[in-house]
């Protein structure tokens, strides 16, 4: 069954869903969103290293990204900058820098739009079990620090005077976000990873009463949104991507109608 | 001694905010503080929670405290799909009949399934309470409790507070700024600003010079509060209740408000002893 191309970028893409939903509901709690274009970002750095040093390309870029999230919450206790121009700062001398490695490496020919936009229909049998392990592995981890990180979400100082220690829970995810955005790098490529983890969270919201509620919910919208993408990416012949982004976008305008949701109070 | 501050400082964009701070909480202790705006009540207490670390001098909390913490200002994103009762077990975990209860203490158990985004600010403050209230905690801090809470239930939680006290043993520390409260249910009243001004019974510091400079002559004197009867109660989903039997008959001309009843008057509130006889029904189950 993993022979077929498409079948292998289905099962891919489901297994980031699965992910991209709780880890997303978080981005849009805690307004990281601009976090993850950064690190996204900084991705493509990750890529450069990796071929330059002959490296395993998630492993480069989940390295990268660790170092990158490291050196933000570094600077945000040192400088003066606000968190905004920081986070712009770094999003785009990481993404510089990587252009230019990449250029200097003249032996290398490198498909840029690949890691761009995703390259989902050339996922091996081992990206997905990368996919699927990472996959699970972020899933456990985050379900353990489920309390104490959305203590913190919801307020830093009670979750610290209440015994919770939340810089810890804090951490992890960051390293969390990380592992998420070098497992989907090639699902939908550096510019369209903050859009799987946000668009389906976002649509989710409406139909949500509490956190948990929100993620699994956020998770269908992803699984949905991957199929949906896929089977018009084969139909109408567009990239494969882009056309899951514009699906979960569609989710999301359809989130919008003001319909009565008999379960929902409010 | 659950907390105590040893000549406590912090020292933030060149200047000390609190500095010289020696206080203590004992358990089944109410100590207030008091002082003008940006005195550093708020930052004293986040000291003694340990959610600021001291720049100077110590902070020593019992060893695995349960701490409880009302913060004065919460503001939760909207993105944030959180219920009352989700909310309750933020940190802790509590069955369905511990939240109820607690709820019930701050007469918000209507509210259970209400988003936290939709709470008034009187209710809000009073489900920040219940929250505080739901785990039996040692160690109590409660930065301007009722803010925004209406004026009968500002007294009826001031009320709730004490009785937590009495019932749990547990050490409280509260600011606020009303003082007339305070005096009366106070163990022992901090005046702080910036730095530990003046301290002791109620009685002493509201005679003391330092008081007196601090909020003026007429606060020191004036410490007296306006008694009045209610011949009806509103309960908290809005519908009334008669608390003395009185014919529908004999309500004044207004429209439901009675004349203030003959036994209003004036009292002034008495430091030193404590009224801890509370017989608010709202205290009777928590």
């Amino acid at each position: 069954m993993f022979d077929d191309f498409f079948t292998r970028a289905l099962i891919g893409g489901i297994g980031v869903a699965l992910v991209a939903g709780p880890l997303g509901c978080f981005i849009i709690w805690r307004r990281l969103a601009y976090f993850g274009d950064t690190l996204s970002h900084s991705a493509l750095l990750g890529v450069a290293l990796a071929l330059l040093l002959e490296l395993n390309i998630t492993f480069a870029v989940f390295v990268v990204s660790v170092i990158v999230s490291l050196l933000l919450v570094i600077l945000q206790r040192r400088a003066s900058l606000s968190s905004d121009a920081l986070l712009g700062l770094l999003a785009h001398s990481a993404l510089a820098v990587g252009l230019v490695v990449l250029a200097f490496m003249t032996w290398v020919r490198v498909d840029l739009m690949g890691f761009l936009f995703g390259d989902i229909l050339s996922i091996t049998t081992f990206d997905l079990t990368l996919i699927w392990g990472g996959g699970l592995f972020v899933l456990a981890v985050l379900a353990r620090i489920w309390r104490p990180l959305f203590a913190a979400t919801v307020s830093y100082e009670l979750a610290t005077a209440e015994g919770i220690k939340p810089d810890q829970a804090n951490v992890i995810f960051m390293v969390l976000m990380a592992a998420v955005i070098a497992v989907s790098l090639k699902i939908v490529g550096v510019l369209l990873i903050t859009a799987l983890l946000i668009i389906p969270a976002a649509a989710a919201r409406r139909f949500a009463s509490s956190p948990e509620q929100m993620a699994v919910t956020a998770i269908v919208v992803g699984v949905v949104s991957v199929w949906l993408g896929l089977n018009g990416s084969l139909e109408f012949d567009t990239p494969a991507g882009p056309s899951i982004v514009v699906a979960a976008l569609l989710c999301f305008v359809l989130s919008l109608i003001p319909i009565k949701v008999p379960y929902l109070r409010k | 001694m659950l907390v105590s501050l040893e000549n406590a400082g912090i020292f933030r964009s060149n200047k000390w905010l609190v500095r010289g701070v020696s206080m203590g909480v004992e358990p089944g202790e109410i100590v207030t503080l008091i002082g003008p705006n940006g005195s550093g009540k708020s930052t004293t207490a986040k000291l003694a929670l340990g959610v600021l670390a001291t720049d100077e001098g110590t902070a020593s909390r019992k060893e695995k405290l349960r701490a409880s913490y009302v913060p004065q200002k919460l503001k939760l994103s909207p993105t944030l799909p959180l219920s009352v009762a989700r909310f309750l077990c933020l940190t802790n975990k509590a069955d369905r009949h511990q939240i109820t209860a607690a709820l019930r203490a701050t007469e918000t158990d209507h509210l259970a399934a209400e988003q936290m985004v939709n709470l008034s600010g009187g209710e809000f403050q009073r489900v920040l309470l219940a929250r505080a209230i739901l785990c039996s905690p040692e160690f109590l801090v409660l930065d301007e409790p009722v803010q925004g809470v209406d004026f009968n239930g500002e007294l009826a939680l001031y009320k709730l507070i004490e009785d937590i006290r009495n019932r749990l043993d547990c050490g409280i520390l509260l600011i606020s700024h009303d003082l007339h409260v305070v005096m009366s249910t106070t163990d022992r009243v901090i005046c702080l600003n910036g730095h530990v001004c003046c301290s002791g019974t109620p009685a002493n510091v509201a005679s003391s010079a330092e008081f007196k400079s601090l909020f003026g002559e007429r606060a020191a004197s004036g410490l007296a509060f306006y008694e009045h009867r209610h011949d009806h109660e509103h309960r908290p989903d809005g519908s009334i209740e008669t608390r003395d039997s009185a014919p529908d008959g004999r309500r004044g001309p207004e429209g439901g408000v009675s004349p203030p009843p003959a036994s209003q008057k004036i009292s002034s509130a008495n430091p030193a002893n404590p009224n801890r006889n509370n017989q608010d029904k709202v205290n009777q189950d928590v």
